[in-house]
């Protein structure tokens, strides 16, 4: 590469070593990287690196990622943030692109913060430098890689080249980055690692300070003794490990996006503890044979995204009829019928409460992090062997896939025993009146010899048919008193933020990030805002109208459609279960996350907010592949004075996401859905 | 509710009367009455622990079965007997695990489950009582109904090809295959004595007449009836002459064969072998995972992996 010349804001006098590859340092507390690519090119494993290195360094991580519907390949992207501060959502705006393709760059760049830079692949991109928005960082990322490796690996392993790039300018820790790589390559061929090690290497000797002129060192976090240490791991796993936390040994699936991984990872776990999952023939096999463990005294767990669900309604009313414990995990995704399965949506609440014929009450749970897929699982059994019944956990594709690291939980406390009771019983009942049902798994001695039959028919208390108005009432009662006593037991609902005043916004499922840093970055600007995330959907917590009455308007966001009366789906609830007329509906079906200014748009409309405080690229040069240079608009260097502030400021609006958040997957008619209010209100 | 006891009380023989319940809700004459009573009787015969019998079905007028069976029993849904029993099965080495169903159970809305359940060779004994009709919704046409049966659902005579019970258990792979009849106890009998030792996914479909929807439908092979009740000769690998002329039950393709002869077709055990079950196999995948990993205990286990994510 060409040296540059010298840059007006950056006076090569000032700095104190002479060497001009030397980066600058600057101190931030907060990152936003989205690498766009190709699926194949293993964008994924980079940013998973990224991930976990935040992880194993005591700093918050959030990722987000896409991955393509199609079978091998396609466009795809992997957003990580990281961050020494709470870390809630993957962020609205990217502070770093760094793009391989020109579609890439095209599809992406509109996602840059104004300021931010774009690390590109000059040998595969052509940047419109005369868009002096963003600071141009020319990198021959594919050349460089194949000289790196040699001529047998092609472009591969440019994500790890870029890795070593990213390394460079964060001033990472590029021990512990070797190290995961080594790990994760471990057991393979050597000479997988070695690869690796070299493009890593080449990548982060690249003499980038020729092209930028700061380096970014994140605020280190001093641990506190004591402290737990940090795991990364995504929802799917979270869930499947929160599962084996909570004793559940046993379960069956069928594969489907994106619930598949939880599968994958328990039929490999599952025998490691002397457990089992069994990959069924079809989804009505898969809920009928975990219906078969949970019988048999072992509780089991079975999922799948909204098609398997459907298939398998029948039989999880059964589980209500016949109360029997059983854990059903639905990783949403979009729908109807095959919908979209690789986007995220929240429309499957009512089949999880309602999705069965009858009078068929079931628990129905929602995760709100990927941390709290592992807690919810834990909560999801307990609540399933206490109260003998179906309980849904409600997860998404954006949870699925993401990646976060949180404090290693206290598995010493937390582990249960799974061994059924077989002990013998002197006389037994499966379905007392007065009582929560509690089976005796077969392989149980009733020493009175009169033995219980389980049953889909409405039954007497012994489990024997009847016809009896008298009965069929009084067990109607039964199994639905019994979910009204765990709302009895559930813990007051907790409001984030302001706890009186404007607006009450609740949220469930994978929204509470975007949701809490709305609140967040509202109460900031003077508004007076609160949250509520409800985790329990089916039964509601008590209390919560006392918590609407604090609040003007009381807002539920969620990501389903406003359906044929405005509402959606858990804000027709509410409205059904409270009879509050303040309860209004923030609702958006793009497939998508929902990014915080979105919501903020939505809350306040016409008002305008603060971007969160980040990072800023005070200087930077234009880098052209060919070695021209150009001097990107100066902006302050101070991230945090009010001019950059001001500067950064975004002028929120549903329309100008329009530009933003954008994957190949975006529905054509986003502007009919959505009115289009200010197209240019980021520029 | 219940009252957990610590001592082991003493055992007492199991009866008749012990594993009776209710009396069931059969119509009179229906030909479930002999199988329950044949399945009563190898469960005193073979004094199988009370708490050890597990008795399930589907749904259907045979799938009322665990009703009239006084011990653990389930009563599922539609067509699922067979993945609801598998886990019972796969999780409960301890059990003894009998599915009971009917023609439409199996053969059509479970049709599926059949094919896996025999695929991967679940060891359980599914007994399932073919009228040739569907009985609990009053006559419609099944899929073992014949060619030319007069139904509520054909009411011009059924025109699809039934189902050939024997080819289609034997092709699924299950690996015990038997046919026999309701109006013949001992043979009966002897089919369920050996399903039940049979370790594997054991089969017998038995001929149970509908005498509400389908009388008569099994008169051709009960000699009370003026029928002929055709056992499989099976072969006694006594190196005789005659033996050459017998059944080899390890054979697939004499299963077909026979399989193929029309109806009323010849009764006793089709097909047989010892191909592993999914229960073993699990097992011993659960069991090397285990010694490799040096017996650790769950806490140990979950720690070590949360250890590699940090």
């Amino acid at each position: 590469m060409n040296p540059t010349p010298s840059l007006p804001e950056t006076n090569p006098t000032a700095l104190p070593a002479p060497e001009r590859a030397d980066l600058r340092p600057e101190n931030i507390d907060d990152a936003v990287i989205r690498l766009a690519g190709n699926s194949q090119d293993g964008i994924q494993s980079a940013g998973a690196f990224l991930a976990r290195l935040a992880g194993r360094s005591a700093q918050e991580v959030m990722t987000y990622m896409t991955i393509p519907a199609t079978i091998s390949g396609g466009p795809s992207i992997f957003q990580v943030r990281m961050g020494t501060g709470e870390v809630l959502s993957a962020g609205d705006e990217a502070d770093f692109l760094i793009a391989f393709y020109q579609h890439s760059y095209q599809d992406h760049i509109e996602f840059l913060r104004e300021g931010g830079v774009l690390l590109y692949d000059s040998d595969n991109v052509e940047p419109n430098l005369d868009d002096k928005r963003y600071v141009y960082v020319g990198v021959p990322i594919t050349g460089l890689t194949v000289e790196a490796l040699g001529g047998t690996a092609k472009d591969k392993g440019k994500n790890i080249f870029v890795l070593g790039l990213i390394a460079k300018i964060f001033h990472l820790d590029v021990e512990k980055l070797t190290t995961l790589i080594k790990e994760k390559f471990a057991g393979k061929d050597e000479s997988i690692a070695n690869t690796a090690i070299m493009a890593f290497t080449a990548g982060y000797a690249y003499p980038v300070g020729n092209v930028l002129a700061r380096r970014y060192q994140f605020s280190t976090v001093a641990k506190v003794p004591g402290a737990p240490d940090q795991i990364t791991m995504d929802g799917n796993q979270a869930l499947a490990y929160g599962l084996i936390a909570a004793g559940v040994r046993y379960g069956s699936g069928y594969p489907i996006t994106p619930w598949s991984s939880v599968m994958e990872t328990l039929r490999v776990e599952l025998p490691k503890y002397g457990g089992l999952f069994v990959q069924a023939e079809d989804e009505l096999a898969a809920v009928s044979i975990t219906l078969g463990f949970s019988y048999s005294g072992n509780l089991a767990v079975t999922g799948s995204a909204g098609p398997g669900i459907s298939l398998k309604s029948e039989a999880i009313g059964w589980a209500s009829m016949a109360e029997i414990p059983i854990i059903i995990i639905n990783v949403q995704r979009g729908g109807p019928s095959t919908g979209l399965p690789t986007n995220v949506e929240q429309s499957d609440l009512f089949q999880a409460i309602y999705g069965g014929h009858g009078d068929s009450p079931r628990v129905v749970l929602a995760a709100k992090t990927v941390e709290d897929c592992f807690y919810i699982a834990i909560e999801a059994a307990r609540i399933a062997r206490k109260y003998s019944t179906p309980v849904f956990i409600l997860s998404d594709t954006s949870l699925a896939t993401r990646i976060e690291a949180f404090d290693e939980p206290d598995l010493a406390n937390l582990m249960l025993d799974p061994q059924p009771d077989l002990r013998p019983r002197e006389t037994f009942k499966p379905y007392p009146l007065d009582a929560i049902t509690q089976h005796a798994a077969p392989g149980t001695r009733i020493i009175d010899g009169k033995y219980p039959l389980i049953t889909g028919l409405e039954h007497d208390e012994m489990g024997h048919p009847t016809g009896s108005p008298k009965l069929h009432m009084g067990m109607t009662a039964k199994r639905r008193a019994k979910l009204q006593k765990l709302a009895d037991e559930l813990p007051v609902t907790e409001v984030y933020g302001e706890q009186e005043g404007d607006v009450l916004l609740i949220g469930w499922g994978s929204t509470y990030g975007p949701i809490h840093d709305a609140v967040t970055r509202a109460r900031r600007a003077g508004e007076k805002i609160g949250a509520i995330h409800l985790r329990h959907l089916n039964p509601l917590p008590n209390g919560l109208e006392k918590l609407f009455s604090n609040f003007e308007r009381v807002l539920v966001v969620e990501m389903n459609d406003q359906g044929l009366y405005g509402y959606g789906q858990l804000a027709t609830l509410l409205r059904a279960r409270f009879c509050e007329p303040k309860i209004a509906s923030i609702t958006k079906t793009d497939g998508l996350t929902y990014r915080v200014k979105e919501i903020l748009g939505r809350v306040f409309e016409g008002k305008t907010f603060p971007s969160r405080t980040a990072m800023h690229h005070g200087d930077g040069a234009v880098q052209t592949g060919n070695g021209a240079t150009e001097v990107a608009a100066p902006l302050p260097h101070d991230a945090t004075t009010a001019a950059a502030t001001a500067r950064a400021e975004a002028k929120v609006s549903v329309a100008s996401d329009h530009a933003g958040d954008s994957t190949a997957q975006r529905p054509e008619t986003y502007e009919a859905v959505m009115p289009s209010k200010d197209q240019n209100s980021t520029a | 509710m219940s009252d957990t006891l610590t001592a082991e009380p003493p055992r007492e023989k199991l009866t008749k009367k012990a594993i009776t319940a209710d009396h069931p809700t059969w119509c009179p004459g229906c030909g479930d009455f002999a199988v329950l009573a044949c399945y009563y009787k190898v469960l005193e015969k073979r004094q199988i622990d009370h708490e050890k019998i597990v008795t399930l079905a589907g749904i259907g007028c045979s799938s009322r079965f665990p009703y009239f069976v006084n011990g653990h029993g389930a009563h599922f849904i539609h067509g699922r007997g067979v993945p609801l029993a598998s886990g019972v099965s796969l999780a409960r080495p301890d059990l003894k695990v009998f599915l009971f169903g009917g023609d439409g159970d199996g053969f059509s809305i479970g049709g599926n489950h059949l094919e896996h359940g025999a695929r991967k060779n679940i060891n359980l004994t599914y007994v399932i009582m073919d009228n040739f009709v569907y009985g609990l919704t009053k006559k419609q046409t099944s899929p073992t109904s014949p060619i030319g049966f007069k139904s509520k659902t054909d009411p011009q005579g059924a025109i699809d090809q039934p189902v050939n019970a024997m080819k289609k258990l034997v092709a699924s792979g299950a690996t015990f295959v038997a046919r026999t009849h309701a109006s013949q106890v001992n043979h009966m009998i002897q089919m369920i004595e050996r399903a039940m030792d049979h370790q594997g996914f054991s089969v017998i479909e038995c001929l149970s007449e509908c005498v509400e929807f389908f009388p008569g439908a099994f008169d051709p092979a009960n000699p009370r009836k003026g029928g002929s009740f055709e056992v499989i000769d099976e072969k006694k690998w006594d190196n005789t002459p005659e033996d050459e002329n017998r059944h080899d039950t390890t054979d697939e393709l004499a299963a077909y064969k026979l399989a193929q002869i029309p109806f009323p077709g010849v009764f006793g055990v089709f097909y047989q072998n010892d191909r592993a079950t999914k229960n073993a196999l699990e097992k011993k995948w659960v069991d090397s995972t285990r010694e490799k990993l040096g017996q650790p205990t769950d806490l140990a286990l979950l720690q070590k992996t949360f250890d590699r994510m940090k």
